[in-house]
């Protein structure tokens, strides 16, 4: 501990050295802040990160490519539908294997669900760790449905294997596509009872509204990416920028941050950058369900798959932005290398910088804003 | 621009620090010398119509017939919309090379990444400690000859495969 010179009063001040998690109910997962503080203020918060470090990328050069795409499921478990078309895209590529269309919808459709159940989780623990508590019961309930749904479409809840290189593992049938319209119609509205109950409450935004303001510049040179990017007011979407997939036959906007409450790029920003993106993805679902087409689900792949040698990198717009995988191959039927790039790996690392002169009350308000998550740090 | 054009530029501007580069595949890279990469990257970034403002991602391959670690960069520009893959060749004994946190921020996270799995020295690195292993850790896990320490803290990391067990 460090002490600082007496003030003339008598009184001492001492900085403080706290170990913030593993196992904090905010962390999202297992991560560590040694946090130092003078009183109620932040000096420095240094994140530990690693605990779940499964090493991921090794088992890559292990497997072969189709073997590998359930380990990719484990990258990021809230949003493992993101890290399977992501490889499969990547495999894909260097291939020069064709995606059928019905299983390019299949995708997205798939790719948007778990979307919204991923921002649900993002918003609902938000909302908790600011002390909200109802409103996460609320959101998980609603994600319950998209699990079953889920559990429909391809037999598991959280770790699919759905997306396969070629295509998607089974087709999607229309029993499915009604029950996603009904819930489709059922979640409108709730978003909007989410929103009356928690994104509008006083508390909520005065904890939030100009609490660890990202400027354009500091998102650049972090590369926060996803919606943490978006709140800062940067319009930039893979799926609108860099198109892949059906995207550019579909019709939706790009939420960004406009300093409804406070400041831009502000906590509240990101945050309610999340709850817009729902929307957009109820919008982007109910086209596809519409403009489905007849076919297979899923091309001819050899099984034996063999990509010539050479390098790629994929990108696909997760819900904790920009996720890349720049596969390597030697021609061979295992990868030679597997890179695994996530959003909350680029996030984590900011905490520090952003971290300094905040209450400690605002560190769990920024964690929970730029919605890290730890297997996604770590892989 | 496209990523010939993006060469030439880098070439008229470092005549003879950057070279190879293969525009006929994926993803279009170019090879660039260990010294000069800090100067590199900050005219990719500043340059007049480059305007790279972020590290996607920054990497690295591990070569052992070769004898070479190569780094990857790969940098991106939103307002330009094109991409570039930058490489730098060390050599696999002492593989060093000047850090970019100067010009990204979101190196000093890459890097560190880096210097843990693959033993990559980042000079100039203002915390360069190993950030998914714990610190006692020895080797470099990407590595391709890497082989695990048997044990760790006197907890064994092997361990007798399940199938065996159920056939016994």
């Amino acid at each position: 501990m460090n002490e600082t010179a007496p003030i003339e009063t008598g009184f001492y001040t001492e900085d403080m050295t706290i170990s913030v998690g593993p196992q904090h109910p905010s962390t999202h997962g297992v991560l560590r802040f040694v946090v130092k503080t003078d009183g109620e203020v932040i000096s420095e918060a240094i994140p530990d990160v690693g605990y779940l470090h499964r090493s991921i990328e090794k088992i890559g050069e292990k497997v072969t490519y189709h073997g590998y795409v359930p380990y990719t499921d484990r990258a990021d478990y809230l949003a493992a539908m993101f890290a399977n078309q992501a490889f499969c895209m990547a495999a894909e590529k260097l291939a020069g294997t064709e995606v059928t269309r019905r299983g390019e919808f299949c995708r997205v459709i798939a790719c948007e669900l778990n979307r919204i159940a991923s921002h649900l989780i993002s918003v609902g623990t938000f909302g908790q760790d600011i002390g909200a508590m109802t409103p996460f019961v609320h959101a998980l309930r609603e994600r319950e449905t998209i699990n079953n749904l889920m559990e429909e479409i391809c037999g598991a809840r959280l770790t699919y294997n759905y997306i396969r290189i070629g295509g998607v593992g089974y087709d999607i049938f229309t029993e499915t596509c009604n029950r996603i319209i009904e819930f489709l119609d059922h979640f409108g509205p709730i978003v909007d009872e989410f929103n009356r109950l928690l994104s509008g409450n006083k508390i909520f935004i005065e904890r939030l509204a100009g609490v660890a303001v990202v400027s354009k510049e500091e998102a650049f040179s972090y590369n926060l990416v996803g919606p943490n990017l978006r709140g800062s007011g940067i319009k930039w979407d893979i799926r609108r920028d860099i198109p892949y997939s059906i995207y550019p036959e579909l019709d939706f906007d790009v939420p960004i941050g406009t300093a409804q409450v406070g400041t831009l790029g502000d906590s509240f920003d990101r945050y309610w950058v999340r709850i817009r993106e729902m929307q957009e993805s109820v919008k982007i679902l109910r086209q596809c369900l519409k403009m489905m087409p007849k076919g297979p689900a899923i091309a001819k792949v050899p099984k034996k798959f063999r990509p010539p040698a050479g390098e790629c990198y994929a990108r696909v717009e997760a819900p904790r932005g920009d996720m890349g995988f720049y596969v390597v191959s030697d021609g061979s039927e295992y990868p030679y290398r597997v890179r695994i790039r996530t959003g909350s790996y680029t996030a984590m690392s900011i905490i520090d910088k952003l971290s300094k002169g905040i209450m400690v009350a605002d560190l769990i308000a920024l964690i929970g804003s730029l919605d890290v998550d730890a297997p996604e740090i770590d892989r | 621009m496209d990523a010939k054009e993006i060469y030439a530029a880098l070439e008229k501007q470092f005549p003879g620090k950057v070279r190879d580069f293969k525009g006929e595949v994926l993803e279009p890279y170019l090879t660039a010398d260990d010294d000069s990469i800090i100067e590199v990257c900050r005219f990719l970034r500043d340059g007049a119509g480059l305007n790279f403002e972020v590290l996607s991602d920054l990497t690295a391959l591990d070569w052992p017939k070769e004898e070479k670690i190569q780094v990857v960069y790969h940098l991106f520009s939103y307002s330009r919309n094109h991409q570039i893959v930058i490489k730098v060749d060390l050599p696999r004994d002492n593989p060093r090379v000047s850090t970019v946190e100067s010009v990204w921020k979101v190196a000093n996270w890459f890097e560190r990444e880096v210097f843990d799995l693959f033993g990559v020295i980042f000079e100039g690195h203002s915390d360069l400690r190993r950030i998914m292993l714990p610190e006692d850790w020895t080797g470099h896990p990407l590595r391709k000859d890497y082989v695990e320490q048997e044990e760790y803290d006197g907890i064994s990391t092997q361990r007798a495969p399940l199938v065996e067990k159920l056939l016994r």
